[in-house]
């Protein structure tokens, strides 16, 4: 008697070679061990390299005098500062202009990037030329062009071009009065902490009301008004005021008033202009994704225009704007680092320049650089996940 | 006696014509003065174009120095551009410092990629693959044998001398051909299940998009010789490529992803029950289709490539843009208030007439490609 087996017939057991996961572990090996041997390769050509050229290699340097000058630096910065004192200065600079870069291109994009859905012809037309230029020329190209072309051009410092408001355009850059608060002035900014907190309960309040009973409070207006007259208020009583100290023409240069260097200038031009045309393309196509069937729905459900953009088209719009927005930040905080081809004391020119050049340290250097940019994206990708998991359409 | 109530006695009056909606003057109507705020706009808006357009028609037309005029009109008070110095100095934003009189050799190379890019670029021209081996493979070894010399009886020409727009096109064009089979393979790792394999691409990929090409061309420069066993000189040209290669390809990497993601589960499948291994599954069914969805995304990887190609003078190679800023800080005869806005000008222009043609065919693409999947 023979026994027919009934049951599922186990699938039939590949040939050793034929394996999948057999195989695919093998190809893991080999491009493990391939890389493990890429990479002792290259380290042991460094090692002899820097070895013939009497290199050391280590962080060590860090702690070393730097005995170099940079030009532009919010934090205290003399020649007998040390090395890691250069890379947070470079690190504030990068991210001084990133962030004021920031902050215009957000403004200008959003601005041109609506205009160019007008149904006006001239504001469109004008709109659509800005972006077709500035997105198809280089960035480094719009920077030299910023900085050797406009200016690098402008008068000698004692033709300076006269500003309004006491400023002055030269040579040497933009030369604005610098305010300096007095003692007194630390309650305004208490003042103007009250008003925000005011402002966040006041919205709280009127949502709550609004839920409940269906009345609607001026939010918007009532906010502002508390924001501007609180301060004001306590301006006023505390008697707080705002110097100015104004540049001053000397003998060869001013002196006084608030420098802004021609390479800072024109790294946040060159940034802004050229960063608000990729902006204004994102606003565009943000906005056209929302369905005209949402406005019409809207429309329907009788909102008033403002009421419609700001409850129906907006909140659709930036759950498709926001991601690529902020690869456009990031974009801009990398390209920063073209600041090291005009001049501008950022990151790279501070730290993969000047210090590499001093050091010799180029691996060192060129990591730490590197590193921080990395963080950078990698802080902007862990706050965009936060973000597209929290505004994620929850379908079902 | 009738029901009805009302008889309508007279002719109900004519109703004034609607609005004309053809014409100058409807469209003026709907375009520029729809609204009290849209006709404010209008105005602002001609008002700026008044106050924008006659300077600039002067700068680069009106009172400009045409191709022949002399560095003595071009420092005169009122001066536009001066064309002449553009003109005079033409060569060598082209070619660099690349001898005068081999500069036949170029030309053929400009001449043949011309010959051979733009029937790729028509989706109607036949013979496509022999025309794509052709341009990819067959093309590029000619070109460099052209370039370099050293054979054939060519006088050799060493790559320093090479420079201005050859440098641009020749990096961007390489740095696009090679970083494309580079991409396609870290696009393939990345949605591999061989854990190792993955992890490497992704690392390989988020570090690269995460840092400025800028220090990856420091890198590039300072870096590779060091890693190079010890006695090899590693060309500065090919420093630039190597940089320009690695950046573009974690880019491209992403892009095909983005096509790969687009093509339906059952394709995977539907090869897999097909009996066909990795390989042939991925070559005949899965990259046929998910390379044409992103033929729009590689041209626009192509065109920020073109733009940063000026970045390569980080490695000490002179592009059109160094070029043209080379001479604009050393050509002392043409020194004048305009030399410097005139040569950045000129090569902003031809930066944006590549980069814009481009993007025009970018869309028309893209416009090309969607009807298929339209309903």
């Amino acid at each position: 008697m023979t026994t027919l087996d009934t049951g599922p017939a186990a699938a039939p057991r590949p040939s050793f070679f034929n394996d999948p996961v057999i195989r695919g572990i093998v190809y893991q090996l080999v491009v493990a061990a391939l890389l493990i041997a890429f990479i002792a390769w290259i380290v042991g050509n460094t090692a002899t390299n820097l070895a013939a050229q009497n290199k050391t290699t280590g962080f060590d340097f860090l702690w070393k005098t730097a005995g170099f000058d940079i030009s532009f630096s919010l934090l205290p910065w003399t020649r007998a500062s040390i090395y890691w004192e250069a890379f947070l200065v470079g690190i504030t600079n990068t991210l001084l202009v990133a962030f004021i870069g920031i902050v215009a291109a957000t403004i200008l994009g959003f601005t041109i990037g609506i205009a160019r859905l007008s149904s006006n012809f001239i504001v469109s037309t004008l709109a659509t030329i800005y972006v077709e230029t500035i997105r198809n020329i280089p960035l480094l190209l719009q920077l030299f062009f910023w900085y050797f072309a406009v200016l690098k051009a402008m008068p000698a410092v004692r033709d300076s071009i006269v500003l309004p408001l006491d400023s002055f355009i030269n040579q040497r850059g933009i030369f604005v009065p610098k305010p300096i608060p007095d003692p007194q002035f630390g309650f305004v900014w208490i003042g103007l902490a009250l008003a925000i907190i005011g402002v966040i309960v006041l919205r709280t309040w009127a949502k709550k009301r609004l839920e409940a009973t269906g009345k609607r409070f001026p939010v918007f207006l009532s906010s502002v008004a508390v924001l501007v007259i609180v301060p004001a208020i306590v301006w006023f009583i505390s008697g707080a005021s705002v110097a100015f100290d104004p540049p001053v023409l000397e003998r060869f240069n001013f002196k006084g008033g608030l420098q802004l260097p021609p390479e800072f200038v024109a790294l946040l031009f060159g940034l802004t202009i050229y960063t608000a045309s990729f902006i204004a393309e994102t606003v565009r196509g943000g906005i056209q994704a929302v369905s005209r069937g949402q406005t019409e729905a809207a429309m329907s459900l009788g909102l008033k225009e403002g009421d419609r953009l700001r409850l129906v088209i907006v909140p659709q719009a930036m759950r498709v704007i926001v991601p690529p927005l902020t690869s456009q930040y990031l974009n801009l905080t990398k390209n920063s680092s073209l600041g090291a081809a005009i001049g501008y004391p950022e990151l790279v020119n501070v730290f993969s320049g000047t210090a590499l050049n001093q050091t010799g340290r180029a691996i060192e250097c060129i990591a730490l650089t590197m590193l921080v940019y990395l963080t950078f994206s990698l802080l902007t990708s862990a706050i965009m996940n936060w973000y597209n998991a929290r505004v994620s359409l929850v379908e079902r | 006696m009738s029901d009805i109530g009302f008889v309508r006695a007279d002719l109900v009056p004519a109703k004034p014509a609607p609005n004309r909606t053809s014409g100058a003057m409807a469209w003026a109507q709907k375009n520029l003065f729809a609204t009290p705020v849209d006709t404010i706009l209008t105005l602002l808006g001609l008002l700026f174009l008044t106050w924008i357009v006659p300077p600039l028609f002067n700068f680069f037309i009106g009172h400009a120095v045409g191709p022949n005029g002399t560095v003595e009109e071009c420092r005169a008070i009122d001066a536009g551009a001066c064309w002449a110095y553009i003109y005079s100095e033409m060569e060598f934003f082209i070619y660099g410092f690349y001898d005068i009189p081999q500069q036949w050799r170029p030309n053929i190379v400009f001449a043949l990629g011309a010959m051979l890019f733009v029937p790729l670029l028509i989706p109607k021209a036949p013979f496509k693959r022999v025309n794509a081996i052709l341009f990819l493979v067959v093309y590029p070894v000619v070109s460099y044998f052209l370039l370099a010399g050293g054979v054939f009886g060519l006088t050799e020409i060493p790559t320093e001398k090479w420079g201005g727009l050859l440098v641009t096109l020749i990096i961007s064009v390489v740095g696009i051909t090679l970083s494309f089979p580079l991409g396609i393979i870290l696009a393939l790792g990345r949605q591999s299940n061989l854990p190792v394999i993955k992890t490497l691409c992704i690392a390989f990929i988020e570090l690269i998009r995460a840092v400025p090409l800028i220090t990856i061309l420091f890198m590039a420069s300072i870096m590779l010789p060091l890693f190079m066993p010890q006695g090899t000189t590693v060309d500065k040209f090919l420093r630039a490529l190597v940089g320009v290669t690695l950046f573009t390809s974690a880019y491209m990497a992403e892009v095909v992803r983005g096509g790969l993601q687009a093509i339906p589960r059952g394709q995977y499948e539907a090869g897999a029950s097909l009996g066909l291994g990795y390989w042939q599954r991925m070559y005949f069914i899965i990259l046929p289709q998910a390379l044409k969805h992103v033929i729009p995304g590689i041209v626009n990887n192509f065109i920020s490539l073109f733009k940063d190609t000026s970045l390569v003078y980080i490695v000490g190679m002179k592009d059109l843009l160094e070029a043209v800023k080379t001479k604009n800080d050393s050509a002392l005869e043409w020194q004048s208030a305009n030399t410097a806005t005139t040569g950045y000008l000129f090569a902003a222009m031809v930066f944006w007439v590549f980069c814009f043609s481009m993007s025009r065919y970018s869309m028309y693409m893209e416009r090309r490609l969607n009807t298929g999947y339209k309903r």
